[in-house]
């Protein structure tokens, strides 16, 4: 059984149309990336899989299940994370109480104590623990929400744009961690522009363009495509 | 045990100033002074200090739903003014013996947390939010004060209570606990002050709990970011409606007490100004801390009362230039501000002696 079907998405804003019929199906234990240019629709494909919009027609289904009618949050309890193109960390907060309010539902006292002093350990963020989280630097916050939406071990994790503001540097390490929780079992499904990072850790690659599946197949049929080229080129002129 | 044990562990935390032995030193010495202010002083005195007492519950109710959930609602006093006209429906039919005026009490209390829950739900389940929401509650205080003003007619009665219009209920029982032989009356002195004082000190020291708990965790969490805590799987609306719930229940402890005190009510108590003070106090000690608000509520007050024996036309222009100070030189507070100054100052101390 695959582990997120999506079923004819349809969304509109108004006139736009955003997500037009798409269709995509990802297998347990895949990382997935979906490209595209500037407007796509990719991140509005990701909250209409979390439930942050709602599609005007078609299904989502996780693990078998219809979920297109579930809250938000009741979908993070079957199993999906995210981390949005946006860092969403807690400004106003620690480094510290971020994880902690990210790890309290899973771990109590001691053994929650343990767990945010691994968690900040394994995202290097010891020093900053006391440090108020708006106060990281960009990258810093896209590890602390990356940490956030880890910690809930799930087994479907999305990620827009992990990479934006990295360096190159970070960004491999970025792409050797998902790999890592890959290995472990976790299926991800990552929006990414960085072209390094999709030859790094793609298994699959879907194009979205004008809200339609445009194209998909491994990353090297995706390169050869000469559509696929056509529109990015198409975007630099406009 | 070590669940009893670990409550009295979230007394201190992230989420509330003031720690450690010092923090903890001055709270005994300001407790110890407070109960025994009352031996020095005569009863007119004390009982006019508890009417300032009465209003930090209404304050604290503003410090959890605005200053840690970050929702301005401007209409706490709705719950003021249910649970104060609901003690005095009850108390003016069912009388003050068994101790009926503390079930009434409770159940004055309830009233207004089960308006809060059908108006939270509405609210929170509606997606209505930010500014909309302090529109929403004030229009609701407003419509509550309007109705109660045009009750005035004999026909507006609740049992044996009449309504009374613009004018308010009075004459309803102070609060009173049941004794063997006679039961002690709290009129407006030395017994109520000891009653107010040890629910206030109750209620403080339980939410300081309850806000560096797991809970409290996710309450601010929802005021930094609420996306991000649904993201987290919390169900965010439910959070916000509890938080408004239990807000609910503190303005109506406010409004059972102001009631008891002076034993009347009125239309106005549920009214504009009255909507707007407890902002203005919150804002000025410090929204989103406790202390911070209780300290800054009672100061306010004070100063507010000692000013309008010269009129209270100064005492309203007071209160507008210690609002806009406190937005032009520490927006999170003045009394919080004051309190993180220190909290740095002792820091750098203890550090340059170690
Ligand atoms: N809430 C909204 N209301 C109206 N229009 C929206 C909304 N969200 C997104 N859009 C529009 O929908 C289109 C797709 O946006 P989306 O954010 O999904 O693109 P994207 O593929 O993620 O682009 P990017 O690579 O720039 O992040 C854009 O034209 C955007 O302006
Ligand atoms: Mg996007």
């Amino acid at each position: 059984m695959s582990l997120l079907e999506l079923r004819k998405l349809n969304k509109h804003f108004g006139g736009l149309h955003v997500t037009n019929a798409v269709d995509l199906t990802l297998e347990p234990g895949e990382i997935h990336c979906l490209i595209g240019p500037n407007g796509a629709g990719k991140s509005t494909l990701f909250r209409l899989i979390l439930g942050e919009h709602h599609p005007g027609s078609g299904e989502i289904l996780f693990a078998g299940e219809n979920i297109t009618a579930l809250k938000s949050f009741a979908r993070i309890h079957r199993g999906l994370s995210v981390k949005f193109q946006v860092p969403g960390v807690f400004k106003g907060l620690s480094v510290r109480q971020n994880l902690e309010i990210a790890l309290q539902s899973r771990h109590r006292g001691a053994e929650l104590e343990a767990e945010i002093g691994r968690l900040l350990g394994f995202l290097g963020l010891e020093s900053e623990q006391a440090q108020t989280a708006g106060n990281l630097s960009h990258g810093q916050k896209q590890w602390l929400e990356i940490g956030m939406a880890i910690s809930l071990k799930p087994r479907l994790l999305l990620l827009d744009e992990p990479t934006a503001g990295m360096s190159p540097e970070e960004t491999r390490m970025t792409g050797e961690m998902v790999q890592r929780l890959n290995a472990d079992g976790m299926t991800v499904l990552a929006i990414e522009h960085d072209m390094a990072f999709v030859r790094q850790v793609a298994q699959r690659v879907t194009v979205l363009h004008l809200g339609q599946v445009f194209a998909q197949g491994s990353i090297d049929e995706i390169v050869a495509d000469e559509r696929v080229a056509a529109i990015y080129l198409g975007q630099a002129h406009a | 045990m070590t669940g009893f044990f670990s409550l009295f562990r979230r007394l201190e935390g992230p989420q509330t100033v003031g720690r450690g032995r010092a923090f903890w030193g001055l709270f005994a010495i300001v407790l110890a002074v407070a109960l025994a202010y009352p031996l020095f002083s005569d009863g007119y005195t004390v009982g006019n200090t508890v009417y300032f007492f009465v209003w930090v519950f209404i304050a604290l109710s503003l410090c959890l739903i605005w200053g840690y959930g970050g929702s301005l609602s401007f209409g706490q006093t709705a719950f003021f003014g249910i649970a104060g006209y609901g003690y005095g429906v009850l108390t003016l039919n069912f009388g003050a013996a068994y101790g009926f005026t503390l079930v009434a009490f409770v159940a004055a209390v309830a009233i207004a947390a089960l308006f809060a829950v059908l108006l939270g739900y509405f609210m929170f389940f509606g997606r209505i939010a930010g500014v909309f929401l302090g529109i929403v509650t004030l229009a609701v205080t407003l419509m509550l004060e309007r109705f109660m003003a045009q009750t005035a007619g004999p026909e507006w009665h609740i049992g044996a209570a009449r309504l009374n219009g613009f004018n308010g209920m009075s004459a309803m029982p102070p609060l009173t606990i049941p004794w063997p032989g006679e039961p002690i009356v709290l009129f407006a002195d030395v017994g109520l002050y000891y009653f107010v004082l040890g629910l206030l000190v109750f209620v403080y020291l339980a939410l300081r709990i309850l806000m560096n708990s797991s809970f409290g965790n996710v309450i601010v969490a929802i005021r930094e970011n609420p996306e991000r805590a649904e993201m987290l799987g919390y169900d965010v609306r439910k959070y916000q409606l509890i938080t408004f719930v239990i807000g609910a229940a503190l303005a109506g402890i406010s409004g059972v007490l102001y009631t008891a005190w002076g034993q009347y009510i009125t239309p106005s108590s549920m009214g504009m100004t009255a909507a707007a003070l407890p902002l203005i106090w919150v804002a000025v000690g410090g929204r989103s801390d406790l202390t911070s608000t209780v300290v800054g509520t009672l100061v306010v007050l004070a100063a507010f009362q000692a000013l309008t024996i010269y009129g209270s036309q100064y005492a309203l222009v007071f209160m507008g230039v210690l609002l806009v100070l406190t937005v032009l030189i520490a927006p999170n507070g003045l009394v919080l501000g004051a309190m993180n100054w220190l909290g740095r100052l002792a820091a750098r101390l203890t550090q340059r002696a170690g």
